[in-house]
């Protein structure tokens, strides 16, 4: 999986996909996550990083994980692997 | 090393050319307490889901009701509407107050005289009062509304046989500008039915016409629709006086003003285009005040207000179940109370506010109640901050009617918990257990045993 390589990312969390015209709005984390998956970090390594950085548990964080993901591929923010 | 606080990551889309110039979030601030109480305590104490009701909001809603009818006109007497609220406890909040009893059943009568109602401050209204029931009324001297030409025939029959008169007052329906137009309770003005059944109340010497009622609707939000059920009621009064040589002791208005809870499908917020408790109080009072009357024949005003006198006293406190994804995408946010007992959710988008702190996101969601059914909607579109698995939401305004209309589907009915002038809660009726369920069901002996 990977994030559409033209979808462009401001630091403070806005998302614009030129393609569609769509744009986004994301919450920090949102924006750690997008990072992560950009650099090419498998899902548990996401969830590692999560669980060691915020006060959440790994069951908690990795539901709220597949359903972020699954909203970032609904946009065509997300791309899956071919 | 601390590790950061959490929040769940999310992505809105953004709409350009949607512009909503109400915005979308309604609250900046959680709702942590109620009159003085943590909410987590109340949740802790009595459960989740509860209700929780402030006296010291219903005191206060009806002082101010008073005061605005009664620094209008000279004699105003506000009766309890049973079937908005019955629990014991709030209608003696009500009674403590000065307000008489205002009931639609045998039951809700029985009630009221359990709740030590005297018999003559009770009114008795409804289109369902059996023989029985309009005895034990008349020998407890009630104020009797009379429906229909069969209760008023009914009232002649058992009258035969008692020895004190019946005080009556028929209630009238009447074209009032509103509609649909309730016509299905009482007696027709504009047909002439109910100046009919005034005529053989008169002709009755055992049945004494004490007044006249009319309750033209219900969270009605027109004034004007008042004042033409004011005038008329009048016009009905000045006629009696004139043909009958009877002046009437009052008029009564029934109830329906509205609350400020948002009525589904309205564009507006409702605490934005409701009429005030004096815009009501205004154009009722002017109107008799003005009809014509001689001072010393100005009849009481009786007020049957229900729903604008309880609503806001009432909360819903409960928890969120679960978080999921509908196939388009939308968030649904599971509660675990929904339309059961929280019938007014038919009606109203209501105001639901998260009870603990959260963080400057927000998503929009569909609220859904934990029944097994297709309609158990309480939100069918709202944006509220980020909610989680327990976290705690308050309902607002579900005084009326939800207490009295709730069902027992699949769940068991909750506790209510009434909050004193003091701060303190006090249970005013326990949940259900399944014992309060099965208690009154039977099981014929050939379906005793099974196997399986």
């Amino acid at each position: 999986m990977n994030i559409n390589k033209n979808i462009a990312i401001s630091e403070s969390g806005f998302l614009f996909n030129p393609s569609t015209g769509d744009s986004f709005s994301t919450n920090p984390i949102g924006k750690e996550i997008i990072t992560l998956i950009k650099e090419e970090q498998t899902l548990q390594q996401i969830v590692n990083q999560i669980h060691l950085k915020y006060a959440v548990d790994q069951d908690t964080f990795e539901k709220d994980l597949a359903d972020f993901l699954y909203i970032l591929k609904i946009n065509h923010i997300l791309k899956e692997d071919e | 090393m601390e590790k950061l606080s959490y929040e769940r990551p999310i992505i809105n889309k953004l709409n350009t050319g949607l512009m909503n110039k109400f915005g979308t979030r309604v609250d900046n601030t959680p709702v942590t307490h109620i009159d003085g109480v943590p909410v987590k305590k109340l949740i802790a104490d009595f459960g989740s889901p509860c209700f929780v009701i402030s006296e010291r909001t219903i005191r206060e809603t009806y002082r101010n009701a008073v005061r605005a009818f009664s620094t209008r006109y000279p004699k105003v007497q506000f009766a309890w509407s049973y079937k908005t609220n019955y629990l014991n406890a709030v209608c003696n909040v009500f009674h403590s107050e000065g307000s008489w009893a205002e009931v639609v059943s045998y039951f809700e009568y029985e009630k009221a005289m359990g709740n030590g109602v005297p018999g003559d401050k009770i009114i008795f209204n409804g289109p369902d009062k059996t023989a029985r029931d309009l005895k034990i009324a008349v020998q407890n001297n009630s104020l009797i509304h009379i429906d229909h030409f069969d209760e008023l025939y009914l009232l002649a029959e058992i009258l035969k046989e008692e020895s004190q008169k019946a005080r009556v007052a028929i209630r009238v329906n009447m074209d009032t500008g509103v509609y649909p137009m309730w016509d299905r309770f009482g007696f027709n003005y504009e047909n002439g039915t109910a100046w009919s059944a005034i005529n053989k109340i008169m002709a009755n010497s055992q049945m004494e016409m004490t007044g006249i009622h009319c309750h033209i609707g219900t969270y009605m939000m027109s004034t004007s629709s008042y004042a033409v059920a004011t005038s008329k009621l009048c016009d009905l009064l000045k006629n009696i006086q004139q043909v009958h040589n009877v002046t009437l002791e009052y008029i009564d208005l029934g109830g329906g003003f509205a609350t400020a809870n948002t009525l589904r499908g309205s564009y507006l917020q409702g605490a934005d285009v409701i009429p005030t408790i004096d815009d009501y109080a205004e154009v009722i009072t002017s109107t008799i005040l003005n009809y014509g009357f001689r001072p010393e024949q100005l009849p009481t005003l009786f007020l049957e207000t229900g729903r604008a006198l309880i609503d806001d006293a009432g909360y819903l406190l409960g928890s969120v179940i679960a978080l999921k994804r509908l196939s388009d995408g939308r968030r649904a946010t599971i509660l675990d109370f929904g339309i059961n007992i929280l019938f007014t959710a038919f009606w109203y988008d209501h105001k639901v506010s998260p009870a603990q702190n959260f963080t400057s996101q927000s998503e929009d969601m569909v609220l859904y109640g934990p029944l097994c059914m297709n309609i158990d909607v309480v939100r069918e579109n709202i944006n509220l901050p980020l909610l989680n698995r327990g976290d705690h939401v308050v309902v607002h305004r579900v005084g009326a009617y939800n207490m009295t209309q709730w069902m027992q589907f699949i769940q068991m009915r909750p506790k209510v918990v009434m909050i004193d002038m003091q701060g303190m809660p006090h249970l005013i009726r326990n949940n259900e257990s399944l014992q309060t369920i099965t208690a009154h069901e039977r099981m014929p002996d050939h379906l005793a045993q099974f196997n399986l």
